[in-house]
């Protein structure tokens, strides 16, 4: 965890980890991780909200708990930029990572995989292979794609990538 | 084609006679003409070659597979139309796999399943095989549309869908089961999986459905550098699965830092994905066609121009379960397998000896095979040979102690309850 900040560092430390370890073909046993995935998104998005940093939401898309979609914002410059947010459970779960989405980013940024999915291979892969299974959906967010967007935004908006949605301006979406 | 043009021109003939009015002769000529001149075309475009019936060792321009043939001619493999019998399943149909694809093609394989979720980009014009008029195109109907036109021989069958998510990956495990081409085949329906993808998940994807059916696969990877890359056979339950430890990268050789540019997420070369997938069909001839040594890993390093191999015995504390039952299995056979090594071992030696090799033996010395490999000795050797290293860490040790209460407002512990409790936060 060298290299981390401090707020991120204690951000992680107390949103609760999981113990099951179990993927989407397990029955039973997913249904306990997907629990324990619901409590470590319910303690990690109050504990946004009390520290006035709220930045995603995210809900399950089917009844499984397989397919996730939300948005999550990040702020530059006092302007908030928004985006869809959304990713599928892998069935290797949770050996594998979910691999994150944002569709309306892709083929604006190298650091990113076809179909919009966030590169995470460098910062948040090693740490997710490191705490399996104890790492779930809460984690993912705060590790894999807050540090992205901490990254990304500012230069995708310097750059004329993006624009925000009030720059009459512009037909992109922010 | 050809014939429906003669009767176009015997229609215009018999119309051509049948006007009274001869103003409209010159046009109808005309019309002629044309016909003529699209029957010369369509006579000179290439003609796709029919099917053949049995692989042919006649030395003759026209037989397709008389070069193949001569390898049983020259003592290398036994009986190279078995080929035809085989079916290999290929996921990831990109740089290494659209190529693997091509060479199997090219070689008479009997069946080939192809799997990709992607299309064709002009981004991938640095690699092999697709075109660009493909561009759009699925990889999977672009690859069938060069296939089929290479060797109409081969039986290909295209998926376009991604093996990870859980809808496609039971789609998958069903091609996969599916015997239909050679029922008398034991197991699953293929011979051989091979992993042509570009990222882990889709690794561990194949990794798990190969687990699960007691598949035997091999993996390939070019690194993100384009300098580097392995092949590797998987054995359920006798070599180390995919899961059983970190994945192995080779190293570039020279100093990281130097390689690794920021913003860039991958590098390709047609080089270095060429080479490796010709060393993955090569193994896979090997293993198919029972010739040479199949190797259980191969690295490339293209900058030292260096090739490590080695062997990885499965991990007896692997986190796959279904890896473990492989395991499991493969201990229990243990005794079948001495039984026939050794059987192999004294008809070799019946031939090779005739007397004992020293007449007396004072001190009882004989050579025992230190290198058993059934043997698990309950930790798996960390160490490498030179030149490879780990791409991820091992998971840290899974204390089963919940972790320390957190300061949270949940307490229930019903789903339906915990998504209402979510979406309430998300309304705030």
């Amino acid at each position: 965890m060298e290299g981390w900040d401090t707020s991120t560092k204690s951000t992680l430390t107390q949103i609760p980890l999981l113990s099951a370890k179990a993927g989407p073909r397990d029955g039973a046993s997913w249904t306990q991780r997907l629990k324990e995935e619901y409590k470590s998104l319910i303690a990690y998005t109050q504990m946004n909200k009390s520290n006035d940093n709220d930045w995603f939401h995210i809900s399950a898309a089917n009844p499984e708990g397989t397919r996730w979609t939300g948005k999550c914002w990040y702020v530059h410059n006092l302007l908030k930029y928004e985006f869809d947010l959304q990713f599928d459970i892998p069935v290797t779960y949770p050996s594998t990572a979910p691999e994150l989405e944002l569709p309306q980013l892709d083929g604006k940024t190298q650091k990113m995989y076809r179909g919009g999915k966030i590169c995470l291979t460098v910062h948040f892969k090693p740490l997710w292979a490191k705490n399996c299974p104890r790492f779930g959906i809460a984690h993912a967010l705060c590790l894999g794609l807050a540090p992205w967007l901490a990254a990304e935004v500012p230069i995708l908006v310097d750059s004329g990538m993006i624009k925000h949605k009030d720059d009459s301006s512009s037909s992109a979406e922010s | 084609m050809e014939v429906e043009l003669l009767e176009l021109l015997k229609d215009l003939e018999t119309l051509k006679r049948s006007l009274p009015d001869s103003s409209l002769h010159a046009s109808i000529d005309k019309m002629r003409l044309r016909v003529d001149y699209v029957t010369n075309l369509a006579n000179a475009a290439p003609a796709r070659r029919s099917k053949v019936k049995d692989m042919s060792a006649e030395v003759v321009d026209t037989n397709p597979y008389s070069r193949l043939m001569a390898l049983q001619r020259m003592g290398i493999v036994e009986n190279y139309e078995r080929i035809r019998e085989f079916s290999v399943a290929i996921v990831g149909i990109g740089g290494v796999g659209s190529v693997a694809a091509e060479m199997l093609t090219r070689c008479g394989i009997g069946r080939l399943l192809l799997y990709d979720y992607d299309k064709v980009e002009l981004a991938n014009m640095n690699r092999l095989f697709f075109r660009p008029e493909q561009v759009g195109m699925t990889k999977t109907d672009a690859a069938v549309q060069t296939l089929s036109d290479i060797n109409p021989d081969v039986v290909l069958e295209s998926y376009t869908l991604n093996i990870t998510t859980v809808q496609g990956f039971d789609t998958f495990m069903s091609s996969l089961k599916n015997k239909t081409f050679r029922p008398s085949k034991e197991g699953s329906g293929v011979d051989l999986v091979l992993s042509c993808v570009d990222n882990y998940e889709a690794r561990m994807a194949v990794n798990q459905a190969c687990n699960e059916l007691n598949q035997i696969w091999m993996e390939s990877g070019v690194s993100e550098d384009a300098v580097s890359g392995h092949i590797q056979l998987l054995v359920p339950g006798e070599t180390a699965c995919f899961a059983c430890a970190p994945p192995l990268v080779v190293a570039s050789g020279v100093d990281e830092r130097t390689l690794k540019r920021e913003g860039v997420c991958a590098a390709s070369l047609p080089t270095t994905m060429g080479v490796v997938a010709g060393l993955l069909v090569q193994n896979t001839l090997k293993l198919l066609l029972q010739f040479g040594n199949v190797s259980p890993y191969l690295g490339y390093n293209s900058l030292k121009d260096y090739f490590p191999t080695m062997e990885m015995k499965p991990n007896p504390q692997c986190s796959n379960a279904a890896c473990l039952e492989r395991q499991k299995e493969y201990m229990l056979t243990k005794p079948v397998r001495d039984a026939a090594a050794k059987a192999k071992l004294e008809a070799a030696a019946s031939v090779a000896l005739e007397g004992p090799l020293h007449a007396d033996n004072e001190w009882n010395i004989s050579v025992v095979d230190d290198s058993d490999p059934d043997s698990i000795d309950g930790a798996t050797s960390d160490a490498l040979p030179e030149g490879l290293k780990r791409e991820l860490p091992t998971a840290d040790e899974f204390q089963n102690t919940p972790p320390a209460a957190v300061p949270t407002t949940t307490t229930v512990d019903d789903l339906e309850e915990l998504r209402k409790q979510l979406e309430a936060l998300n309304a705030e």
